[in-house]
């Protein structure tokens, strides 16, 4: 084998060094620093209010730090501070590079035009301006999200919470981004369309060298998809780590509540 | 044709000269201006309260308020038409505050206020088109945010309206399914063309007159100043085209005319007619003859208009 | 063998204590001052009554638990890494390529399918869709699961066949080094000949194991030393 197929590459992709984000004067996440490389998975633990989301905002350009930089290694400048880049900038690597899937299909997809118009637009923003071309890569990725695709004209109210996810999921890859974040992905879900979904994630992951920032509570969700991890506690990470070691031989008191705390079925 | 003189108004009017009040016409100038010097971009403004109710023509009266002189020829028009009620309302108005001969005759006007048409002839240098936009922003549709929309026209993030046009693609099987197609301004601005049909687009483009666009509701004004590029969007693989009829007018016979369908009774009987009143009429007195002339549309058009 | 191999796994001074932080910081000592090599071709049994800390171990060489002190180098790629101080994606390296871990059970991966499953390891290092299908086929018919359990996940199978999924996920990929924590565990006889007979041909080509083997004809048939985890031990 040879040693260039490795899934995670070795150089990083998105740097982040000392991240701080304070609410007035609560705290939203305090002197946060990590790598993430390309085809790794990051899963973010820890409870409600432990400073996950603000992490994941913060990260994904979505809400400016009080402190600290993050850097990415975008298309079209190379490695750059995400938050020193100019707005239009900023805005094109986001569409470029990025894909955000929301837990609430509300918020990533947009309710007024079909699925298939929702899948087909990251290329259109892109450029795509041949509609027959694009109707023709939105079938491929409806069925490479196993989506009925005799629905793709119907609206996403139409749809159950599971396909609203898969739709979300085929617009947030289908422009081929670097990095893909992802907000309790399967959270608003039953368990067995979770698993399906779960299923899927981790194999488009895998086929895609995706990286993937992932926030979850969910420890089950964590262990099937990430790579590594960072728990979080009041703002703060508290342990990181290999997920497996992490979840198996917790360090930190706050970790091994958490861990102790999944029920068992 | 039949022109109405101005009468002079000025002892009996109880309003300022054009209802307006002289900040206000300034104001309201200004934004003209910045409109004219970046075309298809939507300047706000101080819209006021106007003696009709939003939706009937705020925006459009407000621009001709600040933009009409007792020297103007002021034609006015609803879908094409000289003579329903918001039109003649509007253009006595206009008479009677502004002192503002009033005309049905497209060539004749300086000032030509419309809501959801652009007249048949084309427009002269010279002549200022109004238009009354209902929703302004072409983006609004899909995207709610104010700020949202501000960002992607100043970056010129137009992909989103694309989405628009797959989805009718998708839904009708064809690109134009009606008004308001939107509209490339210069390369830069995306432009909402007010509600004229996709037949129209075409007439905004290298028009020798300036087209004004007022959504007072909305409190917006934007302008196409003579000789603009402007360019209808569409698909590499589903170009843009206009409407076209199978049929001629059934009063004067036009076959290159924007056509209403009338329907004649509940047996389903129908026929289609220039939507531009004054171009059918002319015609049928330059002796143009359609399969139905003398039907007694045609008669009810011949009255004057109040 | 005529020239001399350098170890593939060097465990040096290796310590193990739980800290139960939720439990008055409760210290539990496993082992410590651990230390053992294992080079190309050798199988090192542990030893031990059941709770000396054979799992411990493993679990600590792999990774999966962090060790108190010490150091475990293992060869990969021509170097030896600490996987005790390697950072995550290192140690994500060297167990996608060098050092392979067969648990007592078999952690499903809901709906995907049995040669899904096993071929998964090979796809993940970049073989081709065919060859790793080909190669699953052939272990599996090997590890005599039926050929009408291939295609269905393997989360309603017996305990028995699901371990032998789990050992054709493991031994495909051919690592240098293996973990085998019990891996015969829930076979019949004819089955634990069968893998043994996998473990033989893996030290065959120089892989280098540590294993976990109650059964002890199985510990008799592969093991080529026994380490009495016992002599390390802490007592609490």
């Amino acid at each position: 084998m040879n040693a260039l197929s490795s899934r995670i590459e070795s150089t990083p992709l998105l740097k982040v060094d000392g991240l701080t984000k304070w609410y007035g004067h609560i705290l939203g996440c305090r002197d946060v620093s990590f790598d993430m490389r390309a085809g790794e998975v990051l899963g973010i633990v820890g409870e409600s209010g432990s400073g996950k989301t603000t992490l994941l905002n913060c990260v994904s350009g979505k809400l400016p730090p009080s402190a600290g930089s993050i850097q990415f290694e975008t298309s079209r400048f190379g490695m750059s501070d995400i938050y020193a880049m100019s707005e239009p900038d900023r805005r094109r690597m986001q569409r470029e590079d990025w894909g955000f899937v929301h837990q609430n299909p509300r918020d990533g997809l947009r309710m007024r035009v079909s699925g298939g118009a929702n899948v087909a637009e990251p290329m259109m923003s892109l450029g795509g301006r041949h509609y027959g071309k694009m109707r023709q890569a939105t079938i491929d990725w409806l069925e490479r999200v196993e989506f009925d695709t005799g629905r793709i004209d119907d609206r996403p109210a139409n749809f159950s919470g599971g396909m609203q996810q898969r739709i979300q999921v085929a617009r947030n890859l289908i422009h081929g981004p670097k990095l893909v974040f992802m907000d309790e992905p399967t959270g608003g879900l039953d368990v067995s369309v979770q698993a399906r979904l779960l299923d899927l994630l981790r194999e488009l992951v895998r086929d895609l060298r995706l990286a993937v920032m992932i926030v979850t509570h969910d420890m089950a969700v964590a262990r099937l998809m990430a790579d590594r991890l960072m728990v979080m506690k009041s703002g703060q990470v508290v342990e990181t780590g290999l997920t497996d070691q992490v979840l198996d031989d917790p360090q930190h008191p706050y970790t091994q509540i958490l861990v102790s705390s999944v029920l068992q079925i | 044709m039949s022109v109405q003189t101005g009468s002079n108004n000025a002892p009996e009017r109880y309003y300022n000269y054009a209802y307006l009040d002289e900040q206000t016409k300034r104001m309201i100038r200004r934004a003209i201006l910045k409109a004219l010097a970046i075309p298809g971009y939507q300047v706000p403004f101080g819209s006021r309260e106007m003696p009709v109710p939003y939706g009937w023509g705020t925006g459009g009266i407000q621009l001709t308020a600040a933009i009409v002189g007792p020297d103007d020829v002021y034609k006015c028009i609803d879908q094409g038409a000289d003579d329903t009620t918001n039109a003649v309302s509007i253009r006595q108005f206009f008479a009677k505050v502004a002192d503002v001969e009033t005309t049905e005759d497209t060539s004749e006007a300086t000032i030509i206020q419309s809501r959801h048409r652009v007249p048949e002839k084309p427009l002269k240098a010279g002549q200022v088109m109004v238009l009354q936009v209902p929703q302004p922003e072409p983006l609004r549709f899909l995207e709610p945010r104010e700020t949202e929309t501000r960002a992607m026209h100043a970056y010129e993030e137009y992909g989103l309206q694309y989405v628009a046009l797959y989805e009718r693609v998708a839904r009708v099987g064809r690109i134009n399914a009606g008004a308001g197609h939107p509209v490339m301004v210069e390369e830069r601005y995306l432009m909402s063309p007010s509600p004229i049909p996709a037949f129209d687009n075409p007439k905004l483009g290298f028009s020798e007159a300036i087209y004004l666009l007022g959504a007072g509701r909305e409190k917006r004004i934007y302008a196409v100043p003579p000789y603009t590029r402007v360019r209808s969007l569409d698909f590499e693989d589903h170009p843009f085209a206009v409407q076209t009829w199978d049929e001629n007018c059934a009063l004067c016979g036009a076959d290159d005319a924007y056509l209403d369908e009338v329907v004649l009774d509940d047996q389903g009987a129908k026929m289609y007619v220039c939507s531009d009143s004054h171009h059918c009429a002319e015609r049928r007195e330059a002796g143009h003859v359609g399969p139905m002339a003398g039907h007694q549309l045609a008669q009810a058009e011949k009255e004057p208009a109040q | 063998m005529s020239e001399i191999h350098p170890p593939l796994i060097i465990v040096e001074g290796l310590a193990k204590t739980f800290v139960l932080h939720n439990a008055d910081s409760a210290q539990i000592p496993v082992f410590k001052g651990l230390s053992l090599e294992v080079g190309p071709g050798e199988c090192i049994v542990l030893a031990g009554a059941s709770g000396v800390g054979k799992s411990s171990l493993m679990r600590s060489i792999y990774g999966n638990y962090l060790p108190t002190a010490g150091s475990v180098r293992v060869l990969h790629d021509g170097a030896y890494v600490d996987i005790t101080t390697a950072d995550p994606h290192q140690v994500l390296e060297v167990r996608r390529r060098t050092l392979g871990y067969v648990s007592q059970f078999l952690r499903v991966i809901p709906r995907i399918s049995t040669l899904q499953l096993v071929m998964e390891p090979l796809l993940e290092n970049g073989v081709a869709v065919e060859e790793a299908r080909e190669r699953a086929e052939r272990l599996l018919s090997d590890l005599k699961l039926p050929q009408a359990h291939w295609d269905l996940p393997p989360a309603t199978f017996s305990g028995g066949e699901q371990q032998r999924v789990n050992i054709a996920r493991s031994f495909i990929r051919e690592y240098p080094v293996m973990l085998l924590d019990e891996p015969t565990a829930s076979l019949d006889a004819e089955n634990r000949a069968i893998v043994v007979q996998l473990i033989r041909q893996a030290l065959a080509r120089g892989a280098a194991m540590i294993g976990i083997f109650h059964d002890e004809d199985v510990r008799d048939a592969v093991a080529t030393t026994l380490f009495p985890v016992a002599d390390f031990r802490v007592a609490a």
